[in-house]
């Protein structure tokens, strides 16, 4: 690590994460997600997802995990909501977006979200005092760690998902099938558009 | 504050401003980087009209100032003094959000391009990763314009580029990942996605990557070199808005200032791509042969390079000035040309009384702008030789249909850049 950042951090220099940029990108995330249910014009749905799916990669900045960020933007943002539009600009919007909105499942869909909001909430507020075991010392809430993390995510990633130094890494097994299951889904995908292989 | 801007000036440390957590002083870069990319896309138009021109053995623009060097100028205030229509029928706040999209993606990548190991306004962790990402958010700008313009062919531009940038984003990312795996030929066995650690990599390891495993370097610099103009819509690959096909493709209904935001975003773009390539295969910021060339007398030598290139382009003003037809219409024209070349011979003298004044490798102000001019200017020099081969493709290949394009993308680049991807991966663990 770069030693003049170590003496930054230690002449007591304030970090620019400041509790500001979390409500301004979760407010931000909140907002345009609320538009994307409600707009009536798929593309306008679209680009409120692009702006939740960016600030949900600022929170991610600011949990010092810029990898993770950087993968959101250049999967989700850059990668899967162009294609989102790409389909969405073939389809006949004038009519679908007159025609009634084809559901009304909707109060079904309310108790689900609620009912995540209460899974989440009650993991948050009983998570800490369940789940800290002192006998292993693993945790599912650590006590926060006071030191600049971020400039070895990548590297902290990366042994965790392919080990180091010929360990095998945690999630190394639980990594690989997820990569089986999408080549499974690309095989899926060309097999059904393709009438002859 | 004067303690506040010298506490940065003073630091022995050479550490980008972002690291430092010198707001003031990453403003500043940011500023200057904004200004100078501003005036550098404002030359590369003039260049390219000048160029396209002499390749088809015409003059280019010669009214507006010597040689029209003042048209970029005038094409600026016609833009922005033309009406800016909006179609009846188009979505007119996402008409008006695009080219804005495009833009502010264009100029965003800028905070990571190290234009020296200090010189960037930050160096991330992830810096490749972060560029790559969003200058992918660019392609957003296009096909939000396409669609919102309400028309036909800008919705067939917006379709062609959003599918041509998605598939050619993939060998891109490709030969990106096999010069990533090049990093970690080191001692701790750990490579770096962050910029300025890919220059430092090729500078420990004494080679640049494009000549590292001959030819496996050269073949993913030259996936990267041809993916990129697709990247950013350029001829030959400029389907989205080949102008004999579709108008104007995605920027039909764009005019004024609007439309000049569109232009600005692309050249912007070519400046940040073309930061990419020389950042990972080409050194960087490094001055050829710094580890053949080591002695204190080749760095003063090479520090005499950017004083001489301006003293160069002082000497080609001031021929230009003594050519000047001899009629009493050209006066006004001759002396400004004459001012022009002083001003360029006075930055000459400028560049080198630092060169001399620096060339001690103590740690004095001089020494350290010395230092700094000279990572700032190969760098540069670097990046515009890819902007002239982007108007030499321009000048000189014909477009290429869309079905050849995908063609190329996925069946050619994509399969020849996993090759050299694996191919990197083992070469690099027999040698370690």
């Amino acid at each position: 690590m770069n030693p003049a950042i170590n003496s930054a951090l230690n002449a007591g220099m304030a970090p620019v994460a400041t509790p500001w940029f979390f409500y301004a990108l979760a407010g931000l995330a909140v907002a345009s997600g609320l538009a994307v249910i409600t707009r009536r014009n798929a593309v306008h749905s679209a680009l409120a997802l692009i702006v939740t799916l960016l600030s949900v990669a600022g929170l991610y900045l600011m949990l010092y995990a810029p990898f993770v960020a950087g993968v959101q933007i250049i999967v989700y943002a850059g990668g899967i909501m162009v294609l989102f539009l790409f389909v969405i600009m073939l389809v006949n919007l004038e009519r679908s977006a007159k025609d009634r909105q084809f559901n009304r499942i909707w109060p079904v869909g309310l108790a689900a979200a609620c009912a995540l909001l209460a899974l989440f909430v009650s993991v948050i507020v009983k998570g800490r005092a369940l789940l800290n075991d002192p006998m292993t010392g693993k945790a599912l809430w650590p006590d926060p760690v006071k030191k600049l993390a971020e400039s070895s995510n990548t590297q902290q990633i990366a042994n965790m998902l392919y080990g180091e130094a010929g360990k095998i890494g945690e999630y190394t097994f639980a990594f690989e099938i997820a990569s089986l299951l999408l080549l499974v889904a690309i095989l899926g995908a060309v097999i059904m558009t393709k009438k002859k292989i | 504050m004067p303690n506040f801007i010298m506490s940065f000036l003073d630091s022995k440390a050479a550490v980008t401003p972002g690291a430092a957590g010198n707001q003031f002083w990453a403003l500043m870069y940011v500023l200057i980087i904004f200004a100078g990319v501003s005036v550098a896309v404002i030359c590369m138009n003039w260049i390219e009209r000048k160029a396209l021109a002499h390749f088809q053995v015409r003059l280019g623009p010669m009214r507006v100032g010597p040689h029209g060097l003042l048209q970029p100028i005038a094409d600026a205030l016609k833009l922005m003094l033309k009406e800016d229509i909006i179609p009846a029928e188009a979505d007119q706040f996402v008409f008006w959000v695009a080219p804005l999209i495009g833009l502010l993606a264009a100029f965003t990548v800028y905070t990571v391009i190290p234009f020296g190991p200090s010189q960037a306004v930050s160096d991330m962790n992830i810096g490749i990763l972060f560029m790559l990402g969003v200058s992918s958010l660019g392609v957003l700008g296009i096909v939000v314009a396409g669609w919102a313009s309400n028309s036909h062919y800008p919705l067939i531009g917006a379709l062609r580029s959003s599918a041509q940038m998605v598939s050619y984003e993939v060998a891109m990312g490709l030969a990106v990942v096999s010069a990533i795996l090049m990093t970690s030929l080191n001692t701790s066995g750990t490579g770096t996605l962050s910029m300025i650690g890919i220059v430092q990599a090729q500078q420990q390891q004494g080679i640049w990557f494009i000549f590292k495993f001959f030819p496996l370097g050269l073949i993913a610099f030259a996936i990267f070199a041809i993916a990129m103009v697709a990247e950013v819509n350029r001829a030959p690959f400029d389907l989205a808005e080949a102008e004999s096909e579709l108008t104007a493709g995605f920027h039909t209904e764009y005019s004024g200032l609007r439309w000049s935001l569109f232009m600005l975003a692309e050249y912007a773009a070519m400046i940040a791509v073309s930061s990419i390539a020389v950042t990972l295969w080409l050194g960087g910021w490094m001055r050829p042969f710094p580890n053949l060339l080591h002695a204190a007398a080749w760095d003063f030598i090479f520090s005499l390079f950017p004083g001489l290139t301006f003293g160069g382009l002082a000497a080609i003003a001031l021929i230009g000035t003594a050519r000047m037809p001899a009629h009493s219409f050209f006066k006004i024209q001759r002396a400004g040309l004459a001012v022009f070349a002083g001003l360029l011979g006075f930055i000459a003298l400028l560049l080198l009384a630092i060169a001399v004044a620096g060339r001690s490798a103590d740690a004095s102000l001089a020494a350290r702008f010395n230092e700094g001019i000279g990572y700032v200017y190969w760098f540069v020099l670097k990046v515009a030789v890819f902007m002239y081969l982007f108007i030499w493709y321009r000048a000189t290949w014909p477009r290429y249909r869309f079905d050849q394009l995908m063609r190329v993308g996925w069946k050619v680049l994509l399969p020849i850049s996993l090759g050299v991807l694996i191919l990197t991966a083992v070469v690099g663990v027999i040698v370690s």
